[in-house]
């Protein structure tokens, strides 16, 4: 695999039941690329968590994932209301999310954590009224 | 144990998926949080919910489960049967509460254990 390969989706805010489908497509692309098994799975529900989150929180937004050869990036990035406190954000159990949310199994509080839990690597880059933007990496040899 | 064991000990109804049922499961997984669930890796698993919405489909497929078991009589929609068979996941109804069907699940051998994933 000498060039990149780069994975784009826009991911439709006004739909909860439609969310998770760019996650669906990825773990499907990584398959037929041969890719680990526990790779693809980690890949994916950072991803799913990710889109969740834009979603419920941000309208939507884009997914980038860039696969190379020693890792899968990706690359998400909204126009949300931005997040306030990240350290909190992070907290296991933290959430914004509305009763709504909750009643669809969501809200509670894990879909950072977890983002962080199965990503190598993951930056936070967010500015309140603007918008936020993800970068997880999960590198293929460790 | 086998897809087709759970289908026995909780008396379910299996909606998709009838091919499926010799494959085997080695842990499970009780939960109407989603993202409970997303939280802990394990291989080949069950899902036993009390939560419909499409949601929980995507999240058995991204944790690569095999199988869904709806407790309390829940039913999916035919758009989540439809997801469901697309991703290889059985569907299954039972009349069992939650508590009473991961119990028996658990006593009859289906206790395999969890691994978290940290940091």
């Amino acid at each position: 695999m000498a060039e990149p390969l780069v994975f784009h989706f826009d991911v439709d805010g006004s739909d909860f039941t439609s969310a998770g489908q760019a996650s669906v497509q990825i773990k499907k692309s990584l398959r037929q690329l041969g890719l680990p098994s526990e790779i693809i799975r980690r890949v994916s529900i950072a991803m799913y968590e990710g889109e969740i989150n834009m979603v419920i929180h941000a309208n939507g937004g884009v997914a980038d994932v860039i696969v190379t050869e020693d890792c899968v990036e990706i690359i998400l990035k909204d126009q949300g209301p931005g997040i306030e406190n990240v350290e909190q954000a992070m907290q296991e159990g933290f959430s914004t999310a509305t009763s709504t949310i909750h009643s669809l199994g969501f809200g509670a509080g894990m879909g950072l954590p977890n983002m962080k839990r199965y990503s190598d690597t993951m930056e936070i880059d967010t500015v309140v009224g603007v918008g936020t933007t993800i970068t997880m990496k999960i590198f293929l040899n460790q | 144990m086998k897809i087709i064991d759970v289908k026995e000990l909780l008396n379910a109804e299996v909606l998709c998926g009838e091919d499926m049922l010799d494959e085997e499961v080695y842990s499970a997984c009780g939960s109407d949080m989603m993202s409970d669930v997303l939280a802990y890796v394990k291989e080949q698993g069950l899902l036993l919910t009390g939560l419909v919405n499409p949601q929980v489909i995507r999240t058995a497929e991204m944790m690569d489960m095999v199988c869904i078991v709806f407790v309390r009589a829940k039913k999916p929609s035919e758009d989540m049967v439809r997801l469901a068979e697309r991703a290889g996941i059985v569907l299954m109804s039972t009349e069992t509460r939650m508590y009473e069907a991961c119990g028996n699940l658990y006593v009859n051998g289906l206790n395999g254990k969890v691994v978290r994933r940290d940091g």
